[in-house]
């Protein structure tokens, strides 16, 4: 219960029967009054640089020296033993395909002091790909870090019931998981649960734009086409895809929490909706239309 | 697939297609993705699940002569990467990247400097990998084109599992693994006859049938 502390939870006092709230105990979940009536992005992440925010970059490594990514917070590597049972040594590899780099590289630049860390799943065998992933990301969960960035899915059903528990875990322990969503018409995890952030991509060149999709799975879209990144071996591309425009959110994430640490995740999600490109557009106009209702996001003045 | 449905496709396959018509229409896949992309070269890597490594099976435009059957790691550079997440993505200037598999390109003395992938999934398989190189510089990439990759990649990918299976059959035709195998094979060789020869091949068929029921 020690997670929720920073919500006014009092652990001293007796417990709450485990799923409901009786009348006597209302005061004892109230939040700190420090949400605006407003929520714009100046307040949710105005001035932050991702300082005291963990981020995890769970894919094929990175390149621990590259003058666009360095320092690493950590860097293993999973892989699985004789018994099948997961394995994390330090990773001296770095990157098999340099897709991680990038990704760790889109993060530092948003959010430059926020602290990077590498769990590289790709690369040990291709048979045992899933197997690892799976280890990778409770591996990534049991580490507590704020954010993990899996620009990544499985096609496997056998793996999505696992996948499934592993993000709903992450969600009650307060790690975001965003995850890339696929582009091509077929069935993929874990990005189509709702406990995760998914992405897709927009065309827009600035980095700070995402948008909120009303029409989900995919929840947001982040810059991800023409993204010019860090590659392994100290090299630097143009790239495209899902996969780019996840870490653009991961680390928007960051800032965010970085503001505001005792962020949930649907706290967080909250945030990020409010602050969407299109969301902010839409309530700007309905302001300007309505001088007498400076609010138009419904609820968001209430926390 | 058990014996019953390997003979099935072994008799189908004898009937409808060789691995060589599905190759020409792997072949045909990639020569119009190079053609609507604008791009120098295009092909289909497929997995090799038993040593794990990608093999060119259709190639057009540069390195058509010297790539097909090559095979490198699959767990190695961009074509691995986007294999083993099942994701597509796109990268320009590839020379830059020293994992992308240049040892192989440089080989054939063209070199990509861009680079567009897609994965090819049939069910919750991922077979290979659609590559298509070297799109005009002139042009930024667009969401558009990445639609139109995933498209192409579907249809490859139908293609690949159609050689996939004809090669399984294949097997079922020319190795002794189950003694129904030899049905197969009759229906093979009676399928390649022609005229009277057909007609009597047929006539001794049913005739035989009727005489074993």
């Amino acid at each position: 219960m020690g997670e929720v502390e920073g919500h006014g939870w009092d652990a001293g006092k007796a417990a709450l029967p485990a799923w409901s709230l009786p009348k006597d105990a209302v005061d004892r979940i109230a939040l700190p009054a420090e949400w605006p009536e407003r929520v714009t992005r100046d307040w949710a992440f105005g001035g932050s640089t991702g300082n005291g925010a963990r981020v995890c970059i769970l894919d094929s490594g990175v390149d621990p020296g590259h003058p666009l990514v360095a320092p690493l917070e950590s860097a293993v590597a999973i892989s699985l033993g004789d018994d099948e049972e997961p394995i994390a040594n330090e990773d001296t590899e770095g990157d098999v395909s340099g897709h991680g780099t990038a990704c760790a590289g889109i993060v530092r630049a948003i959010a430059p002091e926020a602290s990077i860390s590498s769990v590289r799943v790709l690369g040990a065998s291709f048979t045992g790909t899933g197997s690892v992933l799976l280890a990778g990301l409770r591996y990534a969960i049991d580490q507590g870090f704020d954010v993990i960035n899996m620009s990544l899915s499985t096609t496997k059903k056998p793996f999505a019931s696992v996948l499934h528990e592993l993000a709903d875990s992450a969600y009650f322990k307060r790690t975001v998981l965003v995850a890339s969503a696929h582009n091509m018409p077929v069935e993929s995890y874990p990005w189509r649960f709702s406990s995760v952030i998914s992405v897709g991509s927009h065309e827009e060149p600035d980095p700070l734009a995402f948008f909120y999709n009303p029409s989900p799975p995919v929840e947001f879209f982040g810059r991800g086409v023409n993204v010019e990144v860090p590659w392994s071996g100290g090299r630097t591309l143009t790239v495209s895809g899902n996969s780019f425009a996840t870490p653009h959110l991961s680390a928007i994430c960051a800032l965010i929490l970085a503001k505001h640490p005792d962020l949930t995740p649907f706290q967080l999600k909250s945030v990020l909706y409010l602050t969407a490109t299109n969301v902010m557009s839409a309530r700007s106009e309905a302001a300007s239309a309505d001088p007498d209702r400076p609010n138009a996001n419904p609820g968001g003045g209430e926390q | 697939m058990t014996e019953k449905s390997e003979l099935q496709a072994a008799v189908a396959a004898g009937v409808i297609g060789s691995e060589e018509s599905f190759r020409a229409l792997l072949g045909a896949i990639v020569d119009v993705a190079r053609s609507i992309f604008g791009a120098r070269a295009s092909s289909i890597l497929l997995l090799d699940e038993d040593t794990e490594e990608l093999v060119f099976e259709a190639v057009v435009g540069e390195g058509e002569d010297e790539l097909l059957g090559v095979r490198f790691p699959a767990g190695k550079g961009i074509a691995g990467w986007v294999l083993a997440t099942r994701t597509p993505l796109v990268i320009e200037d590839v020379r830059t990247d020293p994992r992308f598999a240049s040892d192989v390109a440089e080989g054939t003395g063209y070199v990509p400097s861009g680079l567009m992938a897609a994965p090819l999934l049939h069910d919750e398989d991922a077979l290979g990998v659609l590559e298509v190189l070297d799109r005009p510089e002139r042009s930024l990439f667009s969401l558009q084109e990445m639609e139109l990759l995933g498209l192409f990649a579907n249809q490859a990918s139908i293609a690949v599992d159609l050689l996939l299976r004809a090669r399984r059959a294949e097997r079922v035709l020319s190795a002794d693994a189950g003694e129904l195998a030899v049905v197969a094979r009759l229906a093979a060789v009676v399928d390649g006859l022609e005229g009277d020869r057909r007609e009597a091949g047929l006539r001794l068929l049913r005739e035989l049938s009727d005489t074993l029921r």
